[in-house]
């Protein structure tokens, strides 16, 4: 049913050229170039971070590309906004749908398509079977005066798309639409969007589930480290193929070996689980002197097991044995005072006080340990500060220059030596070198492994592929909320880790 | 930037004020009205430390007022009673704690927004205050006021307890892993959770300590006077949080010193004085209070801007 070349007088809808745009020094988009016909539905494809998100709100206008040139059914668009985008026809529908919630649906789609003045009066009634016409088309068994908070999530879904309809958008994007819904919502869904293909609605679609974009696009452009690697015809390729288009790259830098004999296990979990957040049966372990990097996709539960590992939400089943004992970890601070230690993903949040002196922040977590009876002593710790400064090559003026005046690659390297000060055994680093300059990140990368060969346990999430490859001992990888696959060092390329996070592989470990 | 420059603006501010009036006004240095002026001030500079360090822990406290007169009602009535003064006192900070204490259950660990929390608490303890006392003065018995001393060393003991406070709170701050945590927490109070500092338990502590500090200002103000009314803590709450932004405490917490409070206390203090030795009508004060407060409030405004990161 689907992968039609192109119906009779399908035209260019929206054409992307030589997109760039940077953030600082991290550039997001190295050119990329994309094309969009009428009543095609084409998927976009990448790792996390290849620039998929970037090149969406481009297409939205929510970020104002570098260079390049972007057209709009023959018409340059330069100067893109969120509203001049919505008045050309263009519509993004994300996983969270930003809907009124204490509203109902008529009135937030009159919201939505209605532009009025302050004093312009409602007119309930039309608005009202608007409302109706739209969901009737989409096919949605939905009250247009029930209360957006009362629906489910692929409910408020489609109001999304009603509202794309109604709006006359002839570019809707989709950004990963299928990820919280069930499969009968799933195949409701898929009939939208054949739909709207049937009425010349060209649509961008984006997912991690391969069979999805087999089942519905007619093209695919995989996008790699902010370029476009190329635009293909969804039935000339398969399935192995299209991962080795999003992972073929070389080793752009060199990463620190790994040497010396691994020592014993210090963190073991046995079955462990969260209902809460959606981890369940996960075994591991990791052993003194060790990197496990641990591989998956944005959502797949790595940040919520290092969450529970750090007793930030608290297991609820299974085990977690430290050095051979078992523990209840029910908060960060018992984690800190059991040996456990955790550098945050959101450094400028979490990581690093920005407002806070550098000393300051890098005591932040081991006051019991330096300071057991309550007094600082601010000489210990300017002096911890200092050498802190110097063993980890951090630039900074001084040790009383606030977080905040330091680069994204100095920053990360406080936030670990605030951790490193509470001595830990077991450390986890999420996204250690996200958002941080090449050489910063090596620097990073030598810092960890000489930790390691210092014998502490490393588990080191990353998305970034090449540096779970590069740096780890061992790669675990985890999808949908368990921990699917672990790769001795040897066995593990980029394209079975690949594989096994996007759940291509059936011959799964079984834990 | 200096790290402490809006503290210093502040004091130079001060100095000024001080400087005119040395030149133009001297009689405003006659010791004695001085050191009355002072005292009669200490009170309200004790409940600003309390109320700097819920500010600084990002919250806030209006039953600060209501507090105070309910621990200046309870010392009163405990002396009346007969008991000696130090068993008023401990009456009084008991109770301002057990206050600081329900709002600290409230916003800490129910996580109910402080604002609407001690607003009600505060409409609480006022109308309980009204029910017990139905507005009666209470009067003292002797060897309270002055703590039973003459009035001069009777002044310079309020003066000097009150001096103690800020010069130990501003040590505190700097010096105890408890002020750090403070300062923590009134930044981003999950990224302190997340240093294993417990921020419900350090706003909890930061309520607490607030009710006792309130207590000992209340036993300060009671001292001063031959009787004590159920509504002497009325207008505290503004005064001091005035007090405390003029000071550089930022009211979205996590900045700010004691210094900042004493600095910030004494410059609208010293507003109505000035006016009088200047010889101009005493009605402009609040507008001129006003002003200030404006003015550190504009001031710390642009200052976040230019400094946001």
């Amino acid at each position: 049913m689907s992968n039609t070349e192109h119906s009779m007088g399908s035209q260019t809808l929206l054409q992307l050229s030589d997109i760039r745009k940077s953030f600082g020094a991290v550039r997001a988009l190295k050119g990329v170039s994309f094309e969009l016909n009428t009543g095609e539905v084409h998927a976009l494809l990448g790792e996390n971070g290849a620039g998929k998100s970037t090149l969406i709100k481009t297409i939205t206008g929510a970020h104002h590309p570098d260079g390049g040139s972007m057209r709009v059914a023959g018409i340059d668009v330069s100067n893109l906004t969120p509203s001049k985008a919505r008045e050309l026809g263009i519509a993004c529908i994300y996983q969270q749908p930003a809907l009124f919630p204490d509203l109902t649906v008529s009135e937030n789609i009159g919201l939505r398509l209605k532009k009025s003045g302050l004093f312009s009066r409602v007119r309930w009634t039309a608005q009202r079977e608007h409302t109706v016409e739209l969901l009737q088309q989409i096919g949605a068994e939905i009250s247009p005066d029930a209360v957006v908070r009362t629906l489910s999530m692929p409910e408020q879904q489609l109001v999304e798309i009603a509202c794309a309809l109604g709006s006359g958008a002839r570019i809707v994007v989709m950004d990963e639409p299928t990820a919280s819904l069930t499969q009968k919502e799933q195949l409701l869904l898929f009939k939208v969007v054949s739909d709207l293909r049937k009425k010349g609605v060209g649509v961008i679609y984006i997912s991690h589930r391969l069979e999805e974009i087999f089942t519905l696009a007619d093209r695919v452009t995989v996008l790699r480290d902010g370029e476009s690697v190329g635009t293909y015809a969804v039935d000339s390729l398969t399935e192995s193929a299209m991962i080795k288009l999003m992972v073929g790259r070389e080793m752009s830098s060199i990463y620190p070996p790994s040497e010396g004999a691994l020592g014993a296990t210090v963190l073991k979990l046995r079955g462990l689980g969260c209902a809460a957040s959606g981890i369940s049966g996960v075994n591991l372990e990791v052993r003194a002197g060790e990197i496990v990097g641990m591989a998956g996709l944005v959502g797949a539960g790595r940040t919520e097991l290092a969450r529970i590992l750090f007793g930030i939400i608290p297991a609820d089943s299974g085990e977690i044995i430290l050095n051979g004992e078992t523990l209840q970890i029910r908060s960060p601070r018992e984690a800190i005072a059991r040996g456990i230690a955790y550098v945050p993903e959101d450094r400028r949040r979490h990581g690093v006080i920005l407002e806070m002196p550098i000393a300051q922040n890098m005591t932040m977590a081991s006051h019991p340990r330096f300071f057991p009876n309550g007094w600082l002593r601010l000489n210990a710790e300017q002096q911890l500060a200092d050498n802190f400064i110097r063993d980890l090559g951090i630039k900074a003026f001084s040790s009383d220059a606030p977080g905040g005046s330091l680069s994204g690659g100095n920053q990360q390297k406080v936030s670990v030596a605030r951790w490193l000060a509470t001595q830990p055994k077991f450390l986890i680093l999420d996204e250690p070198t996200q958002g941080v300059d090449v050489g910063a990140k090596s620097e990073i990368h030598k810092i960890i492994r000489g930790l390691a060969k210092e014998g502490l346990a490393v588990l080191m999430i990353s998305s970034d592929l090449p540096e779970v490859l590069g740096m780890s001992d061992r790669v675990a990888v985890m999808r949908n909320g368990k921990l699917v696959d672990i790769f001795e060092k040897q066995d593990a390329d980029a394209h079975s880790v690949m594989s096994a996070a996007l759940g291509t592989n059936r011959n799964e470990v079984a834990s | 930037m200096n790290k402490y420059f809006r503290e210093l603006t502040v004091a130079i501010a001060l100095a000024l004020l001080i400087l005119s009036l040395a030149i133009f006004a001297p009689h405003f240095f006659q010791a004695q009205p001085l050191v009355s002026r002072l005292t009669s001030q200490m009170p309200a500079l004790v409940a600003a430390v309390g109320i700097a360090l819920v500010i600084i822990s990002r919250q806030i406290d209006i039953s600060i007022g209501a507090q105070f007169s309910m621990c200046a009602i309870v010392a009163g009535v405990t002396a009346s009673a007969g008991f000696p003064l130090g068993i008023a006192i401990l009456a009084a900070l008991v109770t301002g704690a057990l206050m600081g204490a329900v709002n600290g259950v409230l916003v800490a660990y129910l996580g109910l927004p402080s604002i609407v929390v001690t607003l009600a608490t505060m409409v609480t303890w006022q109308e309980a205050l009204r029910l017990w006392q139905q507005g009666r003065l209470l009067a003292l018995p002797n060897g309270i006021q002055w703590f039973g001393l003459s009035q001069q060393v009777g002044q310079i003991v309020v003066i000097s307890v009150a001096f103690t406070l800020v010069v130990g709170a501003a040590w505190a701050m700097k010096n105890l892993s408890g002020g750090r945590h403070i300062y923590a927490t009134g930044t981003d109070a999950e990224a302190a959770r997340l240093a294993g500092i417990d921020p419900k338990r350090t706003t909890f502590r930061v309520f607490v300590l607030m009710g006792l500090l309130t207590g000992l200002a209340a036993v300060l103000n009671l001292v001063q006077s031959p009787q004590v009314q159920p509504n002497c803590g009325d207008g505290l709450d503004l005064k001091t949080i005035a007090a405390v932004v003029v000071g550089g405490v930022a009211i979205s917490g996590g900045r700010g010193t004691m210094w900042g409070v004493l600095l910030g206390m004494l410059l609208l203090a010293n507003v109505n004085p000035a006016l009088t030795h200047f010889h101009q009508p005493p009605y402009w004060e609040k507008a001129i209070q006003g002003l200030v407060i404006l003015l550190a409030v504009v001031a710390d405004g642009l200052r976040s801007r230019k400094t946001q990161f």
